[in-house]
């Protein structure tokens, strides 16, 4: 397992080296530039040149992705040149980036504490008025585009009924203390719990926003899962052994729909990060999926290649995780 | 000991037919009903006897009603989309008539059943030794720990090589043969007093269908477990089975005790099924004989004999009226026109 585990951070490296290089070369094929964005089309020529001289940006492109490398092997990815000119790349990715994961974090708990026992249900009571009403909710939340719902949500919830608040993280006004990054998690280090609670109340509806499509994938693939599993010829066998029902659905039935699920919600992990620009735009999220909707409005290089490629180690490294889970489930994996 | 008052037969260890059944099906009817289609009664009244430590087959062909037979036995077959009537009678109890749980509380423990794809019938993701411990959990009320050295003792008796690693394995680390071992482990867990047997060795190669077979056999000979031994081939039967039922149709065609069925088989499909085996001793080149068509073919039982349009002797009668189940030199046949020659 743990070869396995070594191997899989060794071919994520690979993974970032050629990512990165595409990255680069892709960015810089862009119509319009990191130049033009900051000084708009009608720039004089001297202008324009002497500020891509300043950003490196007149050297061909080989030598600049050479001198980024070397840059980014130290931990350097630059400075951010048009969203906070000057702020260092990095610092802006890692000031942002603990509000996304929160954001996905909860985001994620919800699509699966609702996605899985609601398919599990569905699929025991097929064909049921249940059934029939989790799958139209499931096509629902599919359907409706996330930055409609956030808005929705927004305008019903926080606007209308004023149950939770408009925007952002947490009330400036509570001036919790600050550790991790993580507002819930501080508010619970720090004993403030008022913060914990505020934070969590300006939580749900971001979260339950972008939980919208996770959950009604990860409710879809456990039905389905269960539905195959209900049929498979050792349910039959646990049955014939007059095992409780407890039992014949915690170690028989659920234990083998969850494979697909497993992978479905790496993926969906993975595809996180669209939902989350949209959903962090409509609440002022403060956090990386802003970041990189205006960075790339901006070209600014430096913060797309920061956000992008740690985008992508955490899609390889969550995707490590499942396959971890996989082995962990199904021993037919692990022989291998 | 069968439904009709007529077959004298002959238990193993010399008992006759005077002990009360364990098992005793009568008139079961299953149905199924599917959502705009015609509803489709895949049993139609099946009666048999199964007395204790006694061996009974139920032979036919694919859809001929035998599995759906066992699954409405152990009351297994799907909640929805179908209807059973008549009675399941064990030990005195109507099986039919029990609740869910009652019935929970009887499978695995009193009645038991092997299945056919050891492979498929198995978990693929639960360890062998948790696969037989949670049946012995569930009916002997022990802890795990403690039904562990049982399960092993288990595996043992079923003649799984080291047992004690094999607990720990998972299905997919066992050959077939090993498998199905397994699942006989499981079946016999608690001593069930029926065990059914649905075509144990129909996915297994034949060198290992004789080895199970023998284990089955040396099984209930040793604890006196009544078996149900549902299968298509004849061979097994032939080695194993006391009392044999065809099926045809949903509908038992022929009763006999083993010797008397095999020499002198009376009904036309019994006597096709014993002319489609391959037999060492016949001459050389001598092609087999199969029964022409399928079961697609048939009539329906109630104003013909179903089996009519393959028969091999039909007369007039066959496709008009409906042959009943009785006696026939001493045997239930339900034919028109019986095969009279000895094999």
């Amino acid at each position: 397992m743990l070869r396995f585990i070594i191997r899989r951070l060794v071919q994520m490296v690979g993974v970032l080296v050629v990512l990165s290089l595409l990255l680069f070369l892709w960015l810089r094929s862009l119509p319009g530039g990191t130049v033009s964005a900051i000084l708009g089309e009608r720039a004089t020529p001297a202008t324009r040149a002497a500020m891509e001289k300043a950003f490196g940006l007149d050297e061909p492109v080989w030598v600049q992705y050479g001198k980024f490398v070397g840059r980014v092997l130290q931990g350097d990815f630059g400075p951010s040149t048009s969203v906070l000119p000057g702020t260092d790349a990095l610092d802006i990715f890692l000031q942002r980036f603990p509000a996304t994961i929160e954001l996905s974090f909860f985001a994620m708990l919800i699509a699966v504490a609702l996605g899985i026992p609601m398919g599990y249900v569905a699929a025991r009571r097929r064909a049921s008025f249940l059934d029939n009403a989790s799958v139209v909710f499931s096509l629902v939340g599919v359907a409706v585009p996330v930055f409609f719902l956030a808005f929705l949500l927004k305008y019903v919830f926080a606007i209308k009924l004023g149950w939770l608040p408009v925007s952002g993280r947490q009330d400036g006004s509570l001036d919790a203390t600050r550790v991790t990054g993580f507002f819930v998690i501080d508010g619970l280090l720090t004993r403030e719990f008022d913060a914990s609670v505020n934070a969590l109340k300006h939580l749900v509806l971001p979260a339950v926003a972008l939980a919208s499509i996770p959950f009604a994938v990860i409710f879809r693939i456990t039905r389905a899962s269960v539905l195959e599993v209900l049929d498979e010829d050792y349910i039959r066998t646990a049955e014939s052994k007059g095992l409780t029902n407890r039992v014949i659905r915690g170690r028989h039935v659920l234990r083998n729909a969850m494979l697909p699920v497993t992978t479905t919600i790496g993926l969906q992990i993975g595809a996180l990060l669209g939902g989350a620009v949209l959903t962090e735009a409509v609440f002022s999220w403060g956090g990386i999926g802003e970041a990189l909707a205006l960075s790339f409005s901006r070209r600014d290089y430096p913060v797309l290649q920061v956000i992008i490629l740690a985008a992508a180690a955490v899609y390889v490294l969550v995707n490590l995780l499942v396959d971890i889970m996989y082995a962990v489930i199904d021993p037919r994996v692990r022989t291998r | 000991m069968t439904s009709t008052s007529t077959s004298p037969s002959t238990h193993p260890h010399g008992r006759t037919g005077s002990s009360e059944p364990l098992l005793s099906v009568r008139d079961l009817r299953v149905t199924f009903q599917r959502q705009g289609q015609e509803p489709f009664e895949a049993v139609q009244g099946v009666s048999f006897d199964v007395h204790p430590g006694q061996t009974v087959g139920l032979v036919g062909e694919s859809g001929c009603g035998k599995s759906v037979t066992s699954l409405a036995i152990m009351g297994l077959l799907p909640a929805r989309g179908n209807r059973v009537s008549g009675t399941v009678s064990y030990d005195g109890t109507d099986l039919l008539t029990l609740s869910d749980q009652q019935m929970r509380d009887k499978r695995g423990k009193d009645i038991a059943m092997v299945f056919q794809d050891p492979l498929s019938s198995l978990n693929p993701v639960i360890p062998i030794g948790l696969q037989v411990t949670e049946v012995l959990e569930r009916h002997r009320g022990m802890s795990r720990k403690a039904a562990t050295p049982v399960a092993r003792d288990l595996l043992d008796r079923v003649g799984i090589p080291d047992p004690d690693r094999r607990l720990t394995d998972y299905p997919h680390q066992l050959s077939g043969g090993m498998r199905q071992r397994a699942l006989i482990a499981i079946a016999l867990a608690c001593q069930p007093r029926l065990l059914i047997a649905d075509e144990p060795t129909t996915a297994l190669d034949v060198t290992i269908q004789a080895q199970i077979l023998a284990l089955l056999k040396e099984l209930v000979q040793d604890t006196g477990t009544a078996l149900v031994m549902i299968t298509h081939d004849l061979g097994v039967v032939a080695g194993l089975c006391d009392e044999v039922n065809v099926l045809y149709g949903g509908r038992i065609v022929e009763r006999g005790e083993r010797h008397e069925l095999f020499a002198q088989p009376r009904h036309p499909y019994t006597h096709g099924l014993l002319a489609s085996i391959p037999r060492l001793d016949a001459p050389r080149g001598q092609r087999l004989t199969p029964i022409p068509g399928s079961v697609a073919d048939n009539l329906p039982w109630t104003h013909a004999c179903a089996f009519a349009p393959r028969c091999s002797q039909p007369i007039e009668v066959c496709t008009r009226v409906m042959p009943e189940l009785v006696p026939h030199e001493g045997r239930p046949l339900r034919c028109h026109n019986p095969v009279e020659e000895s094999r």
